[in-house]
């Protein structure tokens, strides 16, 4: 129950992705017939995820090795191709790492000026607070779609909105949305999205950073003319046909399988609320994602749970410290007013595609055991 | 990346529970952390002959706690004191580099247990229960 942090590749794009190891194996940018043959495979993978995103024109979508690098590459970009326009950068502070540390880095190594929003309770960013923030030199807004940790779904096409009156040039992380929840690029009024293949049953080391025509990102990797010399480095043909199928499936079943997740979603929430006492739900109940569920639990930590469950079978997450390897816990959960004690018993249970209703009976099978059991040894609970 | 060593007391903790009639107590670490440790001692003629523990943190913690009660039992107070953090962790096969904050305080909390019977420390668990109060949302 951890697939926020992965998923499984589906055994149709692992079969797609096949035969470009080895008999397809030509270099996209070759001349040649099997050149010519993996660069065909790569448009059609190209023209799939645009249409999950309902990009205008597949030639704004730039494979890239992952999410992380989509990300890095969206606030660079901008950050180098409008300096000269301005310095400021408006984001939230319950971003993913890579969002948040490149925000960092351009602050410590580059005089940018970063903008951390606050979050309410639910981990929610105000879009009037965004607008508030907007100075003459801002050249860049970045929030998240979906937070990975509490699940909480943005205001993303009310804030694209305000960028767009602003002129701000607006990107969204949307590692953990796409293939999970409709995504609507244009609905969104987005410059620059980004998403991440094994978030959705592509393999690792694959992801794209759609780039709306006319936005000025520069360009990091220098070399070939690749991705329309976006993006140098020969291209991982594989992985890139194994994302475009991803996002074939991922098109086609999306109302079916986003209705599924949610009633197993929901029927654990519940369950967990009815079984275990001092329990509280982190992120907004509803406006959030189809698979996601995280809890405070109180009096016992973080990764104790993890260890009582991994025991069992059950992977799971958590945002306390231990588990985080600082000595903070999550930065998402003290954004949204947690204390840190409530926030180091956080565990997170994150269902995918391939999760049925026994998974759900299972873990209200163990959980109440597991907390009891470590609540037992609290020196803060008093039974 | 935890030993089996600590995989067992993590999974069959030795000495969990509270000394009503304790001699000595002593609680270190707080919430904020993520780690507390309590630990309750019961002496007689200078030999420390029942120590127990309640733990709120992590495996790491969870283990070291279980093996500082347990090097603890049978030694006089003054060998207990000269229990390091090293000594609970070497006992365990070693941590992670990661954790080895984590187990510092159970050779801490004992030394505070015996400190507070030998009259020298007060036990503060009360304040750290305090502080929780305060903090209470659900």
């Amino acid at each position: 129950m951890d697939n926020g942090a992965t998923t499984p590749t589906a055994p149709e794009v692992l079969e797609v992705m096949k035969p470009y190891f080895t008999d397809v194996f030509g270099n996209a940018s070759s001349f040649h017939s099997f050149g010519r043959e993996a660069r065909n495979a790569i448009t059609e993978a190209r023209d799939s995820v645009a249409k999950l995103i309902g990009a205008d024109d597949s030639r704004e979508i730039v494979f890239t090795s992952g999410g992380t690098e989509a990300d890095n590459y969206a606030i660079k970009g901008v950050a180098e191709a409008l300096e000269k326009k301005g310095k400021h950068i408006i984001t939230s502070s319950i971003e993913h790492h890579a969002v948040l540390h490149t925000c960092q880095y351009l602050e410590k190594k580059k005089g940018f000026e970063v903008t951390y929003l606050p979050v309410d309770e639910d981990g929610m960013v105000n879009p009037a607070d965004v607008k508030d923030a907007i100075k003459e030199d801002t050249i860049l807004i970045t929030i998240m779609m979906a937070n990975n940790e509490v699940g909480t779904i943005q205001p993303i096409a009310e804030i694209g909105e305000i960028a767009k009156e602003a002129g701000v040039t607006f990107h969204t992380d949307a590692v953990q949305a796409v293939g999970s929840i409709p995504v609507d690029v244009n609905q969104l009024n987005v410059d620059l999205l980004s998403l991440s293949g094994h978030k959705f049953n592509a393999p690792k080391g694959i992801g794209a950073l759609y780039i709306r025509k006319g936005t000025k990102v520069a360009k990091y990797l220098h070399g070939g003319a690749q991705e329309r010399n976006r993006r140098a480095t020969t291209e991982n043909v594989p992985g890139i046909v194994g994302l475009g199928k991803a996002c074939e499936i991922a098109l086609n079943a999306m109302d079916e399988k986003s209705a599924k997740l949610i009633a197993l979603r929901d029927r654990l929430i519940s369950g967990i609320e009815e079984q275990v006492d001092y329990v509280k739900l982190n992120g907004h109940r509803t406006e959030r994602l189809p698979g996601n569920v995280n809890f405070s639990i109180r009096y016992i930590e973080g990764e104790s749970i993890l260890m009582k469950l991994d025991l069992e079978g059950i992977a799971a997450s958590s945002g306390s410290a231990c588990t985080s390897g600082s000595l903070d816990p999550s930065h998402v959960l003290l954004a949204m007013g947690l204390t840190h004690e409530v926030a180091h018993g956080s565990l997170r249970l994150t269902l995918g595609n391939y999760n049925t209703e026994e998974d759900v009976d299972r873990i209200l099978d163990v959980l109440p055991k597991v907390v009891t059991d470590l609540r037992a040894m609290s020196p803060i609970y008093n039974g | 990346m935890y030993s089996d060593k600590v995989m067992e007391h993590f999974q069959n903790p030795r000495n969990v529970g509270e000394i009503p009639d304790a001699n000595g107590v002593g609680t270190v670490g707080n919430a904020k952390c993520g780690d507390i440790m309590k630990m309750f001692i019961k002496v007689e003629d200078n030999i420390i002959t029942d120590v127990k523990f309640k733990t709120f943190g992590c495996g790491a913690a969870i283990a070291t706690s279980s093996m500082a009660t347990e090097l603890a039992v049978g030694k006089t107070v003054e060998e207990a004191l000269e229990l390091t953090n090293k000594a609970v962790a070497e006992a365990l096969d070693g941590l992670p580099p990661a954790k080895m904050h984590c187990s510092n305080l159970a050779a801490d909390a004992l030394k505070k247990a015996i400190n507070n019977y030998l009259g020298i420390e007060t036990d503060d668990s009360d304040e750290v229960h305090h502080h929780h109060h305060e903090h209470d949302e659900f």
